[in-house]
């Protein structure tokens, strides 16, 4: 298996190449606000874990609400953004742009409540 | 245990007629869909059986009520009723922070960290809002009431998952079904206060909220899945087994190739939010991300998360493009998961499973390793007599909704076909555990009688008026974003037609139909009896019957608690077996050694060595405990055959688990290796603390004249051991019928008795001085 990434590690850099470029002509803007969004929420995350592995873990409860709260936020940001995605109307039918921002917003409100409620 | 053999049978047929109501006007719903109004005309008649299905639960919940008196029943519940009573007299913060020193002595019990609150705060709750609307109710009577009270949710959650995987028809049928069956109410009767009464609701509504979320693909609905997660958490254990199953239902779409989009949303936000609610209960605590059981749930999210992110690449590149990438993140990807949960698992961080689960898996594991959970009846592998006594007809049919079930398969077929099989499996290995099953049972025999009824009752109508189709396809109607029930609906539709072109005769459909009303009758009645006769016994308030039929009721379980709240010193602590624990704690408010919440094995041991070892090694550690009296069970009187002496081998056994040196369970056996009372029985056995309790004075006591003194009916057998006299207890009461014995523990003797003679050593007696005065009186 590792012998087929090798051999195909030449071509990697072109194909991450080519789908950048194919990601910035054919997605819409509003979808690329929400990857910022989610990039800068994956980012806080890593953080957060780059510093549990670094520093300890020892507030546990509060390291946790932490990093669920990063890995939640991107959970319901994906999921906004699935939604949203005018590729995927088919499969929401019921589901309105309107609808699907309003149940990101109650679900990032319940989060956020039991977040703030455990970091203690 | 006492003989309910002639029921009231003046209550059976009011409940049995109530069931047979709901039964047939649901009847009614299949076959009168077709109706003028059919969409009024369908809400209002499942508004009026899922009423009756709730009103029918109810009071056949209530025969123990009726027949006793509003009560608390058995023994974990009297410990739920302790601290819901706590919780209402003292508030909630008081209750979570409650350290109960009366537990468990002199350890004291953390009761507020050691607990699933969901059953007390629900039933708190409802005292104190009845309470605020100047309803003035004891919080008792919400204790014994809450159970029949959420038995009506079950129906009715019951109902709208049956509704989502099937059609309405299927799902009045089945909370009719839940609403009467043994199985569930052999947990929920009026009294029984327990978790299970309420988790059955919570477990029912969150797959509910979850099939419904997994069709809908919408973020509220995950988010109301999640809630009811949290309420399911905080009732009962059982989550465990939510948070395992949904998993496995993602992880066959997977296999299954169903993944789509919707799936994906709603695992991600019920894993992510499920996790962090459940890490709310203190009890929980930090279990979700530590321990064996939940790492399924976890591998699968990421499984998920890797799974959606190759679609999204696969939709965006070429085959060829896409091939590179997908080795190498494959391969990264499961390296990575792989050697960090070895890592993790080795260096301690994920704790490995824990006994009550390795005895799922391995049903000889308890036996072996942890004889205190194999003690409990209720964690006993499963009899086939009772998989019929609690379920009846429903156990034959469901097979039958099973094979409909994945004939048509869609999404949530694939789960509810899931559950069946993981929950039969689990009622298999524990009887307690039958519970899971109940409502799985109803559902899917709920989906056979309906295919039925609908292929036997429906063609009349559509031959009489073609153009008006059943029911079920006007539930498609009204949901035209419905799309997957189409493909299963659209075959049996066209199979239908094929029949009526076959041409059932009438005849034929009329006797099937008076068949399986048949056997939903049956089913009526054989629920209210077993209901009635098994299921209805406080165990606090003991009856039996006479020849002529009149009860006698035997109380001597309160009278024994009630003796000791009245004549002991409040602080006094009263050694017993775990089983009574909650009970001592809870009637006669008096501090405990062990209780019914077995955390700590090692004291238990400690009893059960201390009622197995003879009496002057028993005292020394009942000394070392500071006991001042110790409670046994005894039915040799009355022939009550859950008492001690029955129990006794376990006591040994869980004894010799950690004192191996002291007590050896082979020394209670006569040489033939039986377990007897009688002269033949070991003089180990006959000469430990708890047969001299036991029996102390019994052989004084003819019964009757056809046995000798001495004779005990439960064992059958005349004691072996009459002369008991004690030289560190003494009597301090038994209770009318001996049920209940307390002996006291006396203190240390103040000057060390000699246990020989005092030696003479002057033969000649001196002459004692004898005053010469003469008194004055």
């Amino acid at each position: 298996m590792s012998g087929a990434a090798m051999s195909g590690a030449g071509s990697l850099g072109s194909v991450v190449r080519r789908f950048l470029l194919e990601y910035g002509s054919g997605t819409p803007s509003r979808l690329k606000v929400l990857d910022a969004y989610l990039l800068y929420v994956l980012l806080t995350g890593a953080l957060q874990f780059g510093y549990c592995l670094g520093v300890g873990t020892f507030p546990f409860n509060s390291f946790l609400s932490g990093f669920i709260s990063a890995v939640g936020s991107f959970i319901l940001g994906v999921c906004l953004r699935i939604q949203i995605n005018p590729q995927n109307k088919g499969e929401f039918q019921g589901i309105s742009p309107e609808r699907a921002f309003a149940d990101f917003l109650f679900a990032n409100t319940i989060l956020h409540l039991v977040v703030i409620n455990f970091v203690g | 245990m006492a003989e309910h053999s002639a029921a009231e049978h003046k209550h059976k047929p009011a409940a049995a007629a109530n069931s047979a109501a709901t039964l047939n006007s649901r009847a009614g719903a299949g076959a009168g869909g077709g109706a003028a109004a059919p969409a009024g005309w369908q809400s209002l008649l499942s508004f009026t059986v899922l009423f009756l299905a709730w009103l029918a639960g109810f009071s056949s919940r209530l025969f123990a009520v009726i027949r006793f008196e509003s009560i608390i029943h058995e023994f974990d519940p009297w410990f739920n009723y302790r601290s819901t009573h706590h919780l209402a007299s003292h508030g909630f913060y008081e209750f979570l922070n409650w350290f109960d020193e009366r537990a468990w002595y002199p350890l004291g019990r953390i009761v507020g960290g050691t607990v699933y609150p969901g059953l007390m705060v629900t039933a708190g709750l409802i005292h104190w809002i009845l309470n605020m609307l100047n309803v003035t109710v004891h919080i008792r009577d919400v204790c014994v009431f809450l159970a029949p009270v959420f038995s009506g949710l079950t129906a009715i959650s019951t109902f709208l998952l049956t509704r989502e995987l099937w059609n309405q028809g299927a799902g009045l049928l089945a909370a009719c079904f839940i609403a009467i069956v043994p199985g569930y109410i052999s947990r929920s009767v009026a009294g029984s206060f327990d978790n299970e009464g309420i988790a059955i609701f919570a477990l029912q509504f969150t797959y509910y909220l979850w099939v419904k979320s997994v069709k809908t693909g919408s973020v509220f609905w995950t988010i109301c899945c999640c809630l009811s997660y949290f309420y399911m958490v905080s009732a009962w254990g059982g989550y465990v087994f939510i948070i395992n199953l949904i998993p496995l239902h993602v992880f066959v779409l997977l296999l299954m190739q169903r993944y789509s989009r919707r799936v994906y949303i709603a695992y991600s936000t019920f894993y992510i939010v499920g996790l962090i609610l459940s890490m709310q209960i203190p009890f929980v605590g930090f279990q979700p991300i530590r321990t064996s059981e939940h790492m399924a749930a976890a591998g699968v999210f990421a499984l998920l998360q890797a799974y959606a992110f190759l679609q999204y690449l696969r939709d965006r590149l070429t085959k060829q493009e896409f091939q590179t990438l997908f080795f190498l993140g494959v391969s990264l990807a499961a390296g990575i998961v792989f050697l960090s949960v070895i890592y993790l698992t080795y260096t301690g961080y994920i704790a490995p499973w824990s006994g009550r689960f390795y005895s799922l898996w391995d049903t000889g594991y308890a036996k072996i390793h942890i004889p205190i959970i194999a003690s409990v009846s209720e964690h006993q592998p499963t009899t086939w007599v009772s998989f019929f006594f609690d379920l009846h007809i429903l156990v034959c049919t469901f097979p039958a909704g099973l094979w409909f079930c994945i004939k048509n398969i869609n999404d949530e077929r694939v789960f509810v076909a899931l559950y069946a099989i993981s929950a039969v499996y689990f009622a298999g290995v524990m009887v307690r555990l039958m519970l899971t099953l109940t409502p799985v049972v109803c559902m899917l025999s709920a989906i056979a009688f309906s295919n039925v009824f609908e292929h036997y009752l429906g063609d009349d109508m559509k031959r009489e008026n073609p153009p008006v189709e059943d029911s079920s396809d006007e539930d498609d109607k009204r949901n035209p974003g419905n799309l997957y029930d189409k493909a299963g609906k659209v075959r049996k539709h066209v199979s239908e037609q094929e029949k009526t072109e076959e041409g059932l005769g009438p005849n034929i459909k009329s006797i099937v139909t008076m068949l399986m009303l048949m056997l939903l009758m049956m089913f009526a009645v054989h629920c209210t009896w077993v209901t009635s006769n098994a299921y209805s016994s406080p165990s606090v308030v003991l009856a039996s019957y006479n020849h002529d039929g009149t009860r006698n009721i035997l109380d001597d379980f309160r009278e024994a608690y009630y003796w000791l709240r009245q004549n002991t010193d409040e602080h006094a602590r009263v050694m017993s077996w775990w089983d009574y624990g909650y009970q001592i704690a809870g009637m006669a408010n008096r501090t405990t050694l062990v209780d019914n919440n077995t955390w700590n094995n090692s004291h238990i041991a400690l009893v059960g060595k201390a009622m197995s070892s003879n009496e002057s090694a028993a005292y020394e550690i009942m000394r070392s405990l500071d006991v001042d009296y110790v409670l046994i069970i005894f039915g040799g009187v009355i022939g009550y055959s859950g008492d001690d002496i029955n129990k006794f081998l376990w006591m040994v056994r869980i004894a010799e688990g950690e004192h191996p040196k002291d007590i050896r369970e082979s020394d209670y056996f006569t040489p033939q290796g039986e377990f007897r009372v009688d002269k033949a029985g070991s003089p180990t056995l006959l000469n430990c603390l708890m047969y001299k309790m036991s029996y102390y004075r019994f052989g004084e006591m003819q019964l009757d004249f056809r046995t000798p003194p001495g004779f005990d009916r439960t064992r059958n057998a005349e004691i072996g051991n009459k002369d008991i006299k004690f030289k560190h207890l003494e009597e301090a009461f038994t209770s009318e019928h001996w049920l209940v014995r307390i002996y006291k523990v006396k203190q240390l003797d103040n000057r060390e008795t000699l246990d020989h003679k005092p030696r003479v050593t002057n033969i000649v007696p001196k002459q004692k001085y004898l005053s010469k005065k003469v008194g004055s009186q």
